[in-house]
C-alpha cells in the first residue's frame, strides 16, 4: 500500500531540493547583476564582485553623470500613455463582445486575436516611415502609438474574459431599474471588474516599460526611455559593468515590484480562457 | 446561444443593433489605421525599391526583392538559425516549465514564495536580461567560463558569444531561461483546474505514477500546453531583441535569425524595400507553422 503522508524526507529530496536548484537558475543571474552592482568599479576586474565593501556609488553615479533621472520621466510617460490608450479604447469594445450577440462579432474577435500573431519586425519598418512622415519620429507620442499595437488587442482580449466572468443578469437589473446601456456599463460592470482592469493596465504598463525595438527605432535622442538608455551606457572600447548592471536594476524595478503585486489576478485572467477552452 | 432580437419596442431594438458597433469603432478604427495600414504599407514596400537614403527613388520591382532574397546566402542562413532557434527554445521551455508546474503543485511549507519568485525573469526587460548575460558570459571576467573551470568542466576560458560555435546555444539558453516561467505558470493553471480527485481515483486504483501522469495528468493539461506553445512561437518570433542586444547578430551571421535579418537590413543598410520583404516572408512561414500546429494539435486534443 502506497504511503498516504510521504515522510519529510522524501519530500525534501523529491520536491524542495529540485525546486530549490530551478530557484537558483532562475534567480542566479538576477542575484549576480545586483552584486555586481554593489561592487565598487575599481576592484571589480581585480577581485570580481563581492559583497565585501559594498557601495550605492554606481546608483550615484547613475543619476548624476548619465541623466538616467530623464529616462525615467520618458518611460513614466510613454508607459502610461499606453496605458490611457489602451485602456479607454479596449473598455467599450470589450464590453460590446461580452454582452452582445451581433453581425460580424466572429470576425472582430478573430481580428483583435490575429493582430497579436504578425511578429513585430512587419510593423516596426512600416510604423519608422509613418512616423517620419507625420514628423512624430523622437516623440513620446511616436512611442505610445507603436506600443499601443500590442496593447490595444491584449487589453480587449483580457477584459473580455474579465467581464464574462460578472453575470449578465446584474447588468439587467440595473436597466430594469431604469439604467441605461452605459450607465449599467459604468455603475455596475465597471466597478466590479475593476481589479481585473488594475492587473490589465499594470501588465500594459510592464510591457511597455520594457519594449525596447520601438524605442531604439522611433525614439532615441530627444526621447530616450530607460532601456535604450541601459544599452547605450555600453560605451565603445570598455564596458562600465558596475554602472551597467545598476542601470539594469534601477530599469527592471518598476516592473518587476508591480509585477509581483499583481501576478496572481493576472495569470488567472490569462489562463481563463485557455484552461476552459 | 443566440437570442433573437425578439423587440416589442423598435426603438430600443434598433439602439440594441447599433449599440456594440458604436462600442467597437474606436478600437476598430485606431487598430486598423495603427496595425493594419502598416502591415498592407510592409507589403506594399516590400513590392518596391526603396533606399532611405534615397527617398525619392521608390520604383516598383515587383517580386524582385522577394527573388533577391531567395538567392542570397544569409537569408538562407538565418532561416536555418531560426529553425534551430525555435526547435530548441520551445521545447527545452516547455520541458523545464512542466518539471517547474509539476514542483510547484506539490505541497511544501515556502510553494508561495517559490511561485512568485520564479516569475521573475519574466517581468525584466529583455535589454536587461540580455545585457546581464552578455555579462555572465564574458569571456574574462564572466561568471559562467569562472565555474565551469572551477567543476573542472572545461580547460580555458571560453568566449561564449563571440566563439560563432557557441554563440547560438549561449543565446538559447537565455531564451530558454527568460520563457520557462511562463510555461511553469500557464501550466500550473492547468494543473489546479484538473480535479485533485482523479488522481486520487487512479492511484486507488492502483495506477503507477507515471501512468497517472501520462494518462491523467498530461491529457488534463494539454489544451493549456497547446495554447500555451501557440503563444510562445509567436512571442518567441518576436523576440530578436534579445540577441540584437547580445551579438547584434555577430559573430558574422553566426546568431542572425530571419526577423533580425529584416531589422538589420533596415536599421543599419537603411534598405526597407528587401528589409520588407524578408518581413514578409517570415510572417508568411511562421503563418504556415502556425496553421499546421493548429491542425495536428486541434486533432490530438480533440
Amino acid at each position: 500500500m502506497a504511503l498516504h503522508k510521504p515522510s519529510t524526507l522524501r519530500r525534501i529530496l523529491t520536491t524542495d531540493l529540485p525546486m530549490l536548484a530551478i530557484l537558483c537558475f532562475t534567480l542566479g543571474p538576477y542575484l549576480w547583476m545586483a552584486l555586481t552592482s554593489l561592487s565598487p568599479q575599481e576592484t571589480l576586474f581585480t577581485q570580481g564582485p563581492s559583497l565585501l565593501n559594498a557601495t550605492l556609488e554606481n546608483y550615484t553615479r547613475l543619476f548624476a553623470t548619465v541623466g538616467f533621472a530623464d529616462n525615467l520621466i520618458d518611460s513614466m510617460i510613454v508607459a502610461g500613455g499606453t496605458v490611457a490608450v489602451g485602456l479607454s479604447l479596449s473598455i467599450t469594445a470589450a464590453y460590446a463582445f461580452s454582452r452582445f450577440n451581433f453581425r460580424g462579432k466572429r470576425i472582430l474577435m478573430l481580428q483583435f486575436l490575429l493582430i497579436n500573431m504578425f511578429p513585430l519586425v512587419l510593423l516596426i519598418l512600416p510604423l519608422f516611415v509613418l512616423m517620419r512622415v507625420l514628423g512624430l519620429l523622437d516623440t513620446h507620442l511616436a512611442l505610445i502609438i507603436a506600443n499601443s499595437t500590442v496593447a490595444i488587442p491584449f487589453s480587449i482580449w483580457m477584459m473580455v474574459s474579465y467581464m464574462n466572468g460578472i453575470p449578465r443578469s446584474l447588468d439587467e437589473a440595473a436597466m430594469t431599474d431604469g439604467c441605461t446601456r452605459m450607465q449599467a456599463l459604468r455603475r455596475v460592470v465597471l466597478p466590479l471588474c475593476l481589479p481585473g482592469i488594475i492587473a490589465t493596465g499594470i501588465y500594459i504598463f510592464i510591457t511597455s516599460w520594457n519594449e525596447y525595438l520601438y524605442a531604439l527605432t522611433l525614439g532615441g535622442r530627444n526621447v530616450r526611455t530607460i532601456t535604450v538608455a541601459v544599452q547605450t551606457l555600453i560605451g565603445e572600447y570598455e564596458v562600465q559593468w558596475g554602472l551597467l548592471t545598476a542601470g539594469g536594476i534601477v530599469g527592471a524595478m518598476p516592473a518587476t515590484v508591480l509585477f509581483l503585486i499583481v501576478q496572481k489576478r493576472l495569470i488567472s485572467g490569462l489562463t481563463q480562457g485557455a484552461v476552459k477552452g | 446561444m443566440t437570442r433573437a432580437p425578439d423587440a416589442p419596442r423598435h426603438r430600443a431594438s434598433l439602439g440594441r443593433q447599433i449599440l456594440p458597433y458604436a462600442m467597437l469603432t474606436p478600437a476598430v478604427l485606431v487598430t486598423l489605421a495603427i496595425v493594419f495600414l502598416p502591415m498592407i504599407q510592409t507589403a506594399w514596400m516590400s513590392l518596391h525599391d526603396y533606399v532611405l537614403f534615397r527617398p525619392n527613388d521608390f520604383t516598383w520591382v515587383g517580386l524582385d526583392n522577394f527573388k533577391a532574397a531567395l538567392g542570397d546566402e544569409v537569408f538562407w542562413i538565418s532561416l536555418r538559425h531560426t529553425i534551430i532557434w525555435m526547435c530548441t527554445t520551445i521545447p527545452a521551455q516547455v520541458a523545464l516549465g512542466l518539471v517547474t508546474a509539476l514542483l510547484l503543485n506539490r505541497e511544501f511549507p515556502w510553494r508561495a514564495l517559490a511561485r512568485a519568485l520564479i516569475i521573475i525573469p519574466w517581468a525584466l526587460p529583455s535589454v536587461v536580461i540580455a545585457l546581464m548575460w552578455v555579462w555572465i558570459y564574458d569571456s574574462n571576467y564572466g561568471v559562467a567560463n569562472e565555474f565551469l573551470l572551477r567543476l573542472g568542466l572545461i580547460q580555458q576560458a571560453v568566449p561564449w558569444l563571440a566563439d560563432p560555435d557557441t554563440a547560438l546555444a549561449s543565446i538559447i539558453l537565455t531564451l530558454t531561461w527568460q520563457g520557462f516561467p511562463f510555461f511553469a505558470v500557464m501550466i500550473l493553471a492547468g494543473l489546479q483546474s484538473t480535479p485533485k480527485s482523479y488522481d486520487a481515483a487512479a492511484s486507488t486504483d492502483g495506477a503507477s505514477p507515471w501512468r497517472q501522469f501520462w494518462h491523467i495528468t498530461l491529457p488534463g493539461i494539454s489544451g493549456v500546453m497547446m495554447t500555451a506553445v501557440l503563444l510562445r512561437m509567436i512571442w518567441v518570433a518576436n523576440s530578436f531583441d534579445v540577441i540584437f542586444v547580445m551579438t547584434g547578430g555577430g559573430p558574422g551571421y553566426a546568431t542572425h535569425t530571419l526577423p533580425l535579418y529584416a531589422f538589420i537590413k533596415a536599421r543599419t543598410n537603411l534598405d526597407f524595400g528587401y528589409g520588407s520583404a524578408i518581413a514578409v516572408l517570415f510572417t508568411l512561414l511562421l503563418m504556415v507553422v502556425v496553421v499546421i500546429y493548429l491542425r495536428r494539435t486541434g486533432k490530438a486534443v480533440s
